[in-house]
């Protein structure tokens, strides 16, 4: 049971890459990872959705991570995934990453918080991780976001 | 227990009875005397109190009791309904249903006790002892006193205890006898209520003699009790056997027990048990309201579906099953000559089920307009007391079915185009008389079907619309210039109507008059998909059209191809599609325009319209779909025609910024998805 306890303290995150750059969302907001699919373009949205996809039945609106944090498009590859996050329980969006690494686990003390707090609302901190440094996202601020944009 | 699970079903139910007590006493209202509507109007308040008292709502089942009791008064004779009574009655089932939204929204009740209300019902109650000897001139209505004698023994007990059991009681004390005044409460999940209380009572007929009970044994029999009933009983048996005896009887959640002595005043009696109740109703509610507070997610919107309707959709769906089944034994069969032919028999097995399936399945979300506008009789009702008009309401073709997500935003525009008409409509009555108009306004609201379109009216035989006025307000508001009104249409100047914060009338009013309206109205409307036209004559009346389409899920559409990408346009927005030559585009004002068949018609190039990369070359001929709103049209040019289909519309999801002219996504045959264009926009 004291294994259990360790965990607890410790949240879980999916690492992304995009460029060289290594991202962790919280596990507990993603509903789902797909390939990367055709995607529809919708006119006059906000320059940084890539459009839309189906899931499934369900139309998911798809925003690029890369055009957001102002990267240079990139052509999608074989490792192009689409993380599907879920926010709020009735309401899902895609996430465009280049690629998607591995779930980690990181305990409190493995996170440095005031470092990148001037980057404004989109990075929670930075985590460390073995020999690796992960920036996490504050997914629900990066979406928030949206609105004002 | 939680009790939450049964918080729709309460929801749905007094919804409904709610909705019964308000055209049952608008009735009432209409013929004082019919019995019918009284006996009904009794059980409903009756049903809404057991319901309430069920789920622990004391405050409404309080003053649904009260209700009740001033009905049960009426029905028995001893009042007579007046214009002041019925005022009351609706001011309760306001409250009521301010207790419901309260409950909808918390789950609970709410603090508001309407001790006002329950005591103007109570003064009514009172204030009937005078006209009671007035009464009994009608022979008939005495019959009928006597008939329900039983039922007001308990509603007035204290009264009729007075003599007889006093008697009882002193005998019985001389005989020293014990008399206990005894009170059982019953489990609250019970089922057979009726049945234990009729083994409590078995139980104790062999050690004594019940002189009272309350409520009355034949009521108990018929379970019309809450879940407690008092009783006054003599016997030679110590108290701890007599609780003992009622304890003993299963699902017998408390016995309150107590040696009984006579009160000086008959008041006392009552007030005595009410103070053996009191602290146990207490206990009762606090240990309801615990678990509903922890369902804080109260009431999902439901619809009820007729089980056949279900049935049904059971039926295709067990079908599609075996549809699945054939497709895969298919799969496995190794001759492909055959395998094909079957294949595409189990497709096209598939396709009516599919096919039905979706008819089906509509069926279900269609709901009846009434649901909608079995509210308005009641709001005109009122309407007519505020404004000081005499007016009616005639409604036809409530039955007409309307899409689920339709019904549910149809409400408030209709209700804003009634109040419109019964406020700016109709004049005052006595201008109505000098003009030689029936005294009483009539507004209509008409629904039926016509084509793939429901249609709703709102006609009013009032004052109709004055477009010289209209337009002097719209030129003080500075909306138009004067040149611009010189130059307008009639009808152009009845959509100045619609604009935002416009409003005729000089003096703003509680129901209209703010500049909020008509203007709503119309963007509501045209967010289902509908339209709205206005048609009217000076000194006559004004009649409303709404147009709305028949459900908003699935519809016919043209897809369309503009450079690479797939769109689809509704069909109903179509008039026709045009080759048309690039010599022959004119241009206006620099904007390019063709003139078909004698109309000029402006063009909107769709890939300028939706940011497609320009064409590398400009073709000879163009695709133009000619679209409508109204009465203009617009031609939208595309690159290549698709097809008619019939598509499924979906949202595009929270978060995107979506324009206008898009109205929602749709998934083609292959996965992909299209943006369907609302042409509305475009024009």
């Amino acid at each position: 049971m004291d294994e259990n306890a360790v965990v607890n303290e410790s949240k879980q995150y999916i690492v992304v890459k995009l460029d060289n750059e290594q991202y962790g969302i919280d596990i507990t907001f993603i509903d789902n990872i797909v390939r990367m699919q055709q995607i529809t373009r919708v006119p006059k949205a906000q320059s940084y959705f890539a459009g839309v996809i189906n899931l499934r039945g369900e139309i998911i609106p798809v925003m690029s991570l890369r055009t957001k944090f102002g990267l240079p498009d990139k052509e999608y590859t074989n490792a192009t995934r689409i993380i599907i996050v879920k926010p709020e329980s009735n309401a899902k969006i895609g996430v465009l990453v280049d690629e998607v690494r591995e779930v980690v686990a990181l305990e409190d003390d493995n996170i440095e918080k005031a470092v990148y707090e001037e980057q404004g609302s989109n990075l929670l901190g930075v985590g460390k991780y073995n020999d690796t440094l992960i920036s996490l996202l504050n997914i629900q601020g990066v979406i928030q976001d949206l609105d004002n944009a | 227990m939680d009790l939450s699970q049964y918080l729709e079903m309460f929801i749905d139910e007094t919804k409904e009875h709610l909705q019964n007590l308000n055209d049952q006493v608008l009735v009432l209202e209409a013929e004082p005397d019919n019995i019918d509507t009284i006996n009904e109007i009794f059980r409903a308040a009756h049903s809404l109190k057991g319901m309430a008292g069920t789920m622990g709502f004391k405050r409404m089942q309080r003053l649904t009791h009260d209700m009740e009791n001033v009905f049960s008064e009426i029905r028995n004779g001893k009042m007579s309904v007046t214009p002041d009574l019925v005022d009351i009655v609706f001011k309760c089932l306001d409250a009521i249903e301010e207790y419901l939204d309260c409950i909808i929204n918390t789950s609970d009740e709410g603090e508001n006790d309407n001790e006002e209300l329950i005591n103007m019902l109570n003064a009514c109650l009172k204030a009937e002892g005078a006209p009671e000897d007035v009464k009994p001139a009608q022979p008939e209505v005495k019959e009928e006193d006597k008939k329900e004698e039983d039922n007001d023994k308990r509603k007035f007990l204290h009264i009729d205890i007075a003599d007889f059991e006093k008697n009882a009681i002193t005998e019985a004390k001389a005989k020293n006898l014990n008399v206990y005044g005894v009170t059982v409460y019953i489990d609250e999940s019970c089922v057979l209520k009726a049945a234990r209380a009729f083994l409590v009572f078995k139980g104790l007929e062999n050690k004594g003699e019940i002189i009272k009970s309350v409520p009355g044994v034949q009521d108990i029999e018929d379970e019309k009790f809450d879940f407690d009933f008092s009783m006054l009983i003599i016997s030679d048996k110590s108290l701890e056997e007599i609780k003992k005896i009622i304890s003993n009887v299963s699902e017998i959640k408390e016995v309150v027990i107590e040696n009984y002595e006579i009160p000086n005043d008959v008041e006392v009696v009552s007030s005595v048990q009410k103070e053996e109740k009191a602290p146990e109703k207490e206990e009762v509610k606090k240990k309801k309201a615990a678990p509903a507070k922890n369902s804080k997610p109260v009431a999902n919107r439901s619809v009820r579906v007729d089980i056949e309707k279900l049935d049904v959709l059971m039926n295709l769906v067990s079908e599609l099953i075996i549809a699945k089944n054939g497709l895969v034994s298919v799969s496995n069969q190794e001759d492909s000559k055959t395998s094909m032919q079957s294949f595409n028999e189990q497709i096209e097995y598939l396709e009516r089920i599919t096919t039905n399936l979706h008819e089906s399945v509509m069926k279900v979300r269609m709901v009846p307009i009434e649901s909608v506008v079995n509210r308005f009789p009641r709001m005109i009702r009122d309407l007519s007391k505020k404004l000081g008009k005499e007016m009616e309401l005639i409604m036809t073709g409530e039955d007409t079915e309307l899409d689920r997500t339709v019904i549910d935003e149809i409400g408030d525009p209709l209700m804003h185009m009634l109040r419109n008409s019964a406020d700016h409509g109709l004049e005052p009555t006595i201008e109505r008389l000098k003009l030689g108009k029936p005294q009483v306004g009539t507004i209509q609201l008409n629904a039926y079907q016509d084509g793939n379109n429901v249609t709703i009216e709102v006609i009013d035989d009032g004052a109709g619309i004055d477009v010289e006025k209209v337009k002097a307000s719209a030129i003080k508001k500075g909306t138009i210039t004067e040149e611009q009104a010189e130059m307008m249409t009639e009808k152009d100047a009845i959509d100045l109507l619609f604009r935002p914060a416009f409003s005729t009338s000089e003096k703003i009013t509680d129901v209209s008059g703010r500049g909020v309206g008509l203007d709503v109205v119309k963007n509501k409307i045209e967010g289902l998909g509908g339209d709205v036209e206005v048609s009217t004559k000076l000194g006559e009346g004004t009649k409303f059209t709404v147009r709305l389409p028949l459900t908003l899920a699935i519809i016919q559409a043209l897809m369309v191809e503009v450079r690479q990408e797939k769109y689809a346009i509704p069909l109903n927005s179509i008039v026709t599609i045009e080759d048309v030559s690039v010599h022959d585009i004119k241009y206006v004002q620099q904007k390019e325009v063709i003139n078909l068949r004698g109309t000029v018609i402006p063009l909107v190039r769709l890939d300028e319209a939706l940011d497609c990369s320009p064409r590398e070359e400009e073709p000879e001929n163009l695709v133009v779909v000619i679209v409508k709103k109204g009465d203009k049209q617009t031609g939208l040019v595309i690159d290549n025609l698709l097809g008619q289909q019939e598509i499924v519309i979906k949202p595009l999801g929270k978060y995107i910024n979506i324009h206008r002219m898009i109205s929602g996504a749709t998934i083609l045959g292959d996965g992909e998805v299209a943006l369907i264009i609302d042409s509305n926009a475009l024009i």
